[in-house]
């Protein structure tokens, strides 16, 4: 137990964060229910896809600066696809989207891999392409989404045999977070692939001499996180209708909410859960700070207060780890 | 045969290692190559005007860049320049309505300092990742400066003339209009090439970017050099802002943000090791007026806004490839 809590002790930390805060929300606005938290789900949805694509490439020892941008561009060649589409089209665009999120991450990868330059510069410079090529598709927000895509994050799941009042705390938008998520991260945990993911982060070098193929996982880092930022735009086009050229928060968020995860920064630690529950406790501080009627322009600062914060906070543990 | 024996070393050869002895050449060529696709495209371009507003285009630019430059050397990066500057210049523009100058100067430098200072000690004494750091410094004075807008809504907000004649004006001197934005780059240009080549401080920093441990057994008091590179470099970005509002002349809440990542990328263009402890300032003023000339090039193409943002992200990343097979060719 004590050796569970030493290594999952962050996320669990998480975990109570998020409990309290739910606490908090209940003693603030007594009528927050199930609808509420619905939304929150929605909201949170493509925050978190966002940063289960930073998540990958930290890991890797990396980062990805142009995870908005690839959002952007996916979110606006799914809406302008799908618009006056049928609906069984989108059957095809899904698929489309998502294999151009893999394969322009594995561009990413592949041009850090044969160029050699830094990966922050390549991933800043693909930002600027990325973010052109949404332009060229869509110069102004619109497009369409087909009706089952937007229904698929709408309204909970109803399981047989459960009261009412337990499915209505089950949002769609939950479940489909958690089914995508799971179905990539789970198999690639316990892989050869994902061992090697760990390994070039934490020592390249070390990697390289047990014999993991470093170059070929790197691209795959990073050709995963364009699939995971892929989705991410799928769900921003799924809950808005729409594409916007214009890249979200999501860069920042990301980075955030990966640091608050308990991820570090330099490669080979934490996993994806922590990131993820990280999300939820971002979005609801946010939720809070509205229903206080606090002035939103304040809520970003005390935001960015709380990054700070809790990124001073960690670093400081681990120093105290060390000595 | 003799003659065999005293082969010269192959042409292109030579060239290849002069150009890697001088890192600063084939920057200046690329620099000069632009110049000349933008003068075969618009015949005529390339005048005294263009290259007095070239130089003044570059300018904030350089400086930002310069501030990417020295906490680059530490390994470090400086993301919070754009929200600095914004703020000082927002401030200045709106405080000089019913305020003395000095008074209204010394407002706009606080945030800078105020940034600079808590950057530092983040970094410095906290160890938190310098991207990290600045980019949640940045989140916080953006919603500062949102909160701050409401209160001086009222009163409006001017350029003070100072500043305009600094940012916009040219003097001519012998027959060529100089910027006077000049006047403030060339001794702080040569005070950062100074500071970084020949004192103590300067030598602090490559020795920290590149091996952190050894300068820390070496007696270096770690923190110390951060919070004062730190400090340093966000109030050259309050300075920037100044220059700016000068030069836009429309204070808004996301006046210097653009000028971020290409900041990042100037300094990278122009040689400086993002890891720490290689590089130096004059590349990256060659590098910044690059960009600046290739903003220009893409403008005149009349391309579409997105495919000259390709362009841009491609041209930028092609560079550097190049700069560091060139540099890492000895």
């Amino acid at each position: 137990m004590s050796h569970f809590l030493r290594r999952q002790g962050w996320v669990v930390g998480l975990f109570a964060l998020l409990i309290v805060l739910f606490i908090a929300t209940r003693i603030i606005q007594p009528g927050y229910g199930s609808g509420d938290f619905g939304s929150l789900a929605r909201a949170v949805l493509p925050y978190a896809f966002a940063v289960a694509a930073q998540t990958v490439v930290v890991i890797a020892g990396g980062i990805d600066l142009s995870v908005a941008a690839m959002m952007a561009l996916t979110s606006v060649t799914a809406a302008s696809m799908m618009a006056g589409a049928s609906e069984e089209y989108a059957l095809f665009v899904v698929p489309f989207v998502l294999a151009m999120g893999f394969v322009l991450g594995a561009l990413n990868g592949l041009l850090i891999v044969v160029t050699r330059v830094p990966d922050i510069v390549v991933t800043l410079a693909m930002l600027f392409v990325l973010q052109g090529a949404a332009l060229l598709v869509l110069d102004a927000p619109g497009g369409g989404a087909a009706e089952w895509l937007k229904a698929l994050i709408s309204g909970t799941v109803p399981i047989p045999g459960l009261p009412d009042a337990v499915d209505a705390w089950l949002p769609k938008a939950l479940l489909v977070l958690i089914v995508c998520l799971c179905v990539i991260w789970i198999p690639l945990r316990r892989s050869r692939l994902g061992l090697s993911i760990y390994a070039i982060g934490s020592s390249e070098l070390a990697a390289f001499r047990s014999g993991v193929p470093v170059k070929r996982t790197r691209i795959i880092a990073y050709a995963l996180s364009g699939l995971f930022a892929a989705f991410g735009g799928l769900a921003l086009t799924m809950s808005t209708g729409i594409g916007a050229p214009i890249p979200g928060p999501y860069l920042l968020a990301s980075v955030a909410a990966v640091v608050l995860g308990g991820v570090a920064l330099g490669g080979g630690k934490g996993g994806l859960l922590g990131p993820i529950v990280a999300v939820f406790v971002l979005r609801l501080v946010r939720t809070d700070l509205t229903l206080l009627a606090i002035d939103p322009n304040v809520t970003a600062i005390i935001e960015g207060l709380i990054m700070v914060a809790v990124v001073m906070f960690g670093a400081f543990i681990t120093m105290r780890g060390r000595q | 045969m003799s003659t065999s024996a005293i082969t010269p070393v192959p042409f292109g050869r030579r060239i290849k290692r002069f150009m890697a002895d001088r890192p600063l050449v084939p920057l200046i060529i690329l620099l000069v190559i632009l110049v000349v696709i933008l003068q075969i495209l618009r015949p005529g371009i390339v005048n005294e005007r263009w290259i007095a507003n070239t130089i003044k285009f570059a300018i904030p630019l350089a400086i930002l860049a310069g501030c990417q430059t020295m906490t680059m050397l530490t390994g470090g990066i400086d993301l919070s320049v754009g929200t600095v500057a914004t703020m000082s210049a927002f401030i200045m523009a709106t405080q000089i309505v019913n305020q003395d100058p000095a008074i209204a100067f010394l407002l706009a430098m606080m945030p800078a300092v105020l940034i600079g200072l808590v950057n530092g000690i983040g970094v410095g004494v906290f160890r938190v990742h310098p991207l990290i750091m600045t980019l949640g410094t940045s989140l916080i004075g953006t919603g500062c400066l949102q909160v701050y807008q409401r209160t001086v809504i009222a009163s409006g907000a001017k350029i003070p003339d100072f500043l305009a004649w600094l940012g916009t004006g040219v003097t001519p001197i012998v027959g060529f209009a100089f910027p006077n934005a000049l006047l403030l780059f060339v001794p702080l240009a040569a005070l950062i090439v100074f500071t970084l080549a020949r004192t103590g401080f300067g030598r602090l920093l490559y020795a920290v970017g590149d091996n952190e441990r050894a300068t820390r057994l070496s007696g270096v008091q770690y923190w110390q050099v951060i919070t004062a590179l730190y400090v340093t470099s966000s109030v050259l970005a309050g300075i920037t802002g100044l220059l700016y509002i000068g030069l836009i002349k429309a204070p808004s809440l996301s006046l210097a943000e653009p000028l971020v990542l290409p900041s990042v990328a100037a300094a990278v263009i122009g040689g400086t090791s993002i890891f720490g402890g290689r590089g130096g300032y004059t590349g990256t003023i060659i590098g910044a007026l690059i960009l600046t000339v290739l903003t220009t090039l893409l403008t005149i193409l009349q391309m579409p806004e997105g495919a000259r943002r390709i362009l841009f992200g491609l041209i930028v990343l092609f560079v550097t490839a190049a700069y560091l097979r060139i540099v890492e060719e000895r």
